[in-house]
C-alpha cells in the first residue's frame, strides 16, 4: 500500500458509512465525468476498499496515487487515465 | 348532498395524469431497474426521469435526490442518519417543539443513545423565532431540524433566516417540508437547507412515496441496509411506479403552483372570516397571515374535535382534528400545548386542509352548516351551559 500526504485533487467522492460494494461502484460513475489526468479523492470508512480500490484501478487501468490516513476515514486516489 | 372533502393533509385522490402513467409499471415495465439487460436499463432510465422531475421541483441537481418510502421516512433518514454519521463533529440535535413525530421521535430516540436534544419552544402562532435557534446553536450542535410549515397549524417557519444561522455555524439544517410541498415553493438554495423531506401525497402523487433532498458533502447515514439501490442510500428493490408516479405529481406541482396557491388563498380566506362571523368562541390557530395557503384551523370552545368530525361528516364534509396519531390516542396536541392553548379549548380542534379540487360551493357548504353542528354540540356540552352561567 501506498501512502501519501497532502495529495492534490480535483473533485471528492463521499462514501463514508456506505457499504460494500458502493466504494467499487461510485468511483467509476464519478470518473466517467472527469478529465484524463485529473484525480479524485474517494473518502471511506470500510477497511476493505484499501485492497478493493487499487485492484480495481488495475482492472479498469485507472492509476491509484495511494492513500491517506484521516481522523474518520481513508483518503484514496485516483487518478484517471482513460 | 353537497360533499366537501377538506382533508387534504391526511390522503388526496391520485390525480389521472399519475394514475395513467403508473400504470404500465405495475404490468409491462415490471422489470428491475437495477438489471443490466434492456428491460431493467429501461426502467432505469424512467425511473431517473422521474428524480429530474422531483429535482426539479426543489431546485435540485437530481442526483441529491433520494426515494424514500414516505416523508416520514425521509425524516428518520434526515434526523437519525446525520447525526449518526457526524457524531465526532457533535453531539447536540435541535428540533422545534411543534415537528412532526417523524422528527420528534427520531430526536427522542437519539437521546436513547446518549445525544443531547433540544427541543426549542414556538411563539402563540406556532412560529420558531431565529435569535431563540441562534442563541441556543453551540459547538457540540450537528443537525437543526425545523418544519417548512405546520401541518396542524398551517404556520410558516422563517426557514432561510434558521438555515443561514446554522450555515454560519457549520451546523446542518434539515426542513421537513411534507406539508408545504406544492403549496408554496420549496427552492433548496432559495431556502439554504442542506437537507429537505417531502412526499407524493400532498401533490396527489402516490401514497408510500417520499423524497429526501441531501446537499453535497453532507454526510448521511443510511437506515435501510442492503443492495445498491438509491446509490447506497436506501436499500430495496425500488417502488417503480410509486416512482414515476410522484415523478408526474412533480412536474404538475411545480407547474402549477402559482394558480393553485392564489385559488387556495381565496377559499381560505372566507373560510377563515366565514367562521368567524358565524361561530361564536372560536379561535383561529396557528399564524393569522404566514400560513399554508389551503390551511385553516380552529378551536372550537367547549366541544370535542371528534365529535365534530364525525357530525360533519354526516353532512358530507370531511375534516380532521389535527394529528391522526394524537387523536386516536385521546391525548391532547402537542401541537396546540405548544402553542400555549388551553386543554379545554384545544379538544375542541378542527383542521380543514383544502387542495387545488375544492371550489367555493364547498366551503359555502361548510359555512352552512358547521354553526349549526356547533351548536348542536355545545347544547349537550355541559361545559358550555358553565360557560353560559358564568357569562351571565
Amino acid at each position: 500500500m501506498k501512502f501519501v500526504k497532502n495529495q492534490k485533487s480535483d473533485d471528492q467522492l463521499d462514501l463514508v458509512c456506505r457499504m460494500c460494494p458502493m466504494h467499487l461502484l461510485e468511483p467509476g460513475d464519478k470518473l466517467r465525468c472527469m478529465k484524463k489526468g485529473e484525480v479524485l479523492e474517494v473518502l471511506t470508512d470500510y477497511d476493505q476498499a484499501l485492497e478493493d480500490i487499487p485492484n480495481w484501478c488495475e482492472r479498469c487501468g485507472q492509476d491509484f496515487i495511494g492513500v491517506e490516513e484521516d481522523d474518520d476515514c481513508y483518503k484514496l486516489y485516483i487518478r484517471k487515465k482513460n | 348532498m353537497i360533499k366537501a372533502y377538506l382533508d387534504h393533509a391526511s390522503a388526496t385522490p391520485l390525480r389521472k395524469e399519475v394514475i395513467r402513467a403508473m400504470e404500465p409499471f405495475y404490468g409491462q415495465y415490471f422489470a428491475n431497474p437495477m438489471t443490466i439487460y434492456d428491460l431493467g436499463t429501461g426502467v432505469k432510465e424512467k425511473v431517473e426521469e422521474a428524480r429530474a422531475q422531483v429535482a426539479d421541483l426543489l431546485g435540485a441537481a437530481p442526483e441529491r435526490i433520494v426515494f424514500t418510502s414516505s416523508g416520514a421516512e425521509a425524516n428518520n433518514m434526515a434526523v437519525k442518519g446525520v447525526a449518526l454519521a457526524n457524531r465526532k463533529k457533535g453531539n447536540r440535535v435541535i428540533v422545534s417543539a411543534v415537528e412532526h413525530h417523524s422528527v420528534l421521535n427520531s430526536a427522542r430516540f437519539l437521546e436513547r443513545l446518549d445525544y443531547e436534544v433540544t427541543f426549542l419552544p414556538v411563539d402563540s402562532n406556532g412560529q420558531l423565532d431565529p435569535e431563540r435557534l441562534a442563541k441556543t446553536l453551540d459547538e457540540d450542535t450537528v443537525l437543526v431540524s425545523v418544519m417548512h410549515a405546520n401541518n396542524e397549524i398551517g404556520t410558516i417557519q422563517h426557514i432561510a433566516a434558521m438555515a443561514a444561522l446554522c450555515k454560519d455555524k457549520g451546523v446542518f439544517f434539515h426542513a421537513d417540508c411534507v406539508a408545504s410541498v406544492g403549496q408554496i415553493p420549496i427552492g433548496v438554495e432559495e431556502l439554504g437547507v442542506d437537507l429537505l423531506s417531502i412526499s407524493a401525497q400532498p401533490i396527489q402523487g402516490p401514497k408510500g412515496m417520499g423524497a429526501l433532498y441531501v446537499r453535497k458533502n453532507v454526510r448521511t447515514m443510511p437506515l435501510i441496509h442492503g443492495g445498491i439501490q438509491e446509490r447506497g442510500m436506501r436499500a430495496g428493490t425500488e417502488n417503480v411506479p410509486g416512482i414515476i408516479g410522484f415523478g408526474v405529481a412533480a412536474e404538475l406541482a411545480a407547474k402549477e403552483i402559482d394558480e393553485n396557491r392564489k385559488k387556495l388563498e381565496s377559499l381560505r380566506n372566507d373560510l377563515i372570516h366565514g367562521i368567524r362571523e358565524r361561530v361564536p368562541k372560536a379561535t383561529l390557530t396557528g399564524h393569522p397571515e404566514q400560513r399554508l395557503p389551503g390551511h385553516v384551523s380552529y378551536c372550537f370552545q367547549a366541544i370535542e374535535g371528534e365529535a365534530l368530525i364525525f357530525l360533519l361528516s354526516q353532512n358530507g364534509i370531511y375534516a380532521n382534528t389535527g394529528s391522526a396519531c394524537a387523536s386516536k390516542a385521546l391525548k391532547l396536541s402537542p401541537v396546540l400545548g405548544a402553542l400555549g392553548v388551553a386543554p379545554d379549548v384545544a379538544q375542541g380542534s378542527l383542521v380543514f386542509t383544502l387542495n387545488r379540487t375544492n371550489n367555493r360551493q364547498e366551503i359555502e357548504h361548510v359555512l352552512d352548516t358547521l354553526p349549526g353542528v356547533v351548536e348542536r354540540l355545545r347544547m349537550m356540552s355541559p361545559l358550555w351551559k358553565d360557560e353560559i352561567e358564568t357569562a351571565e
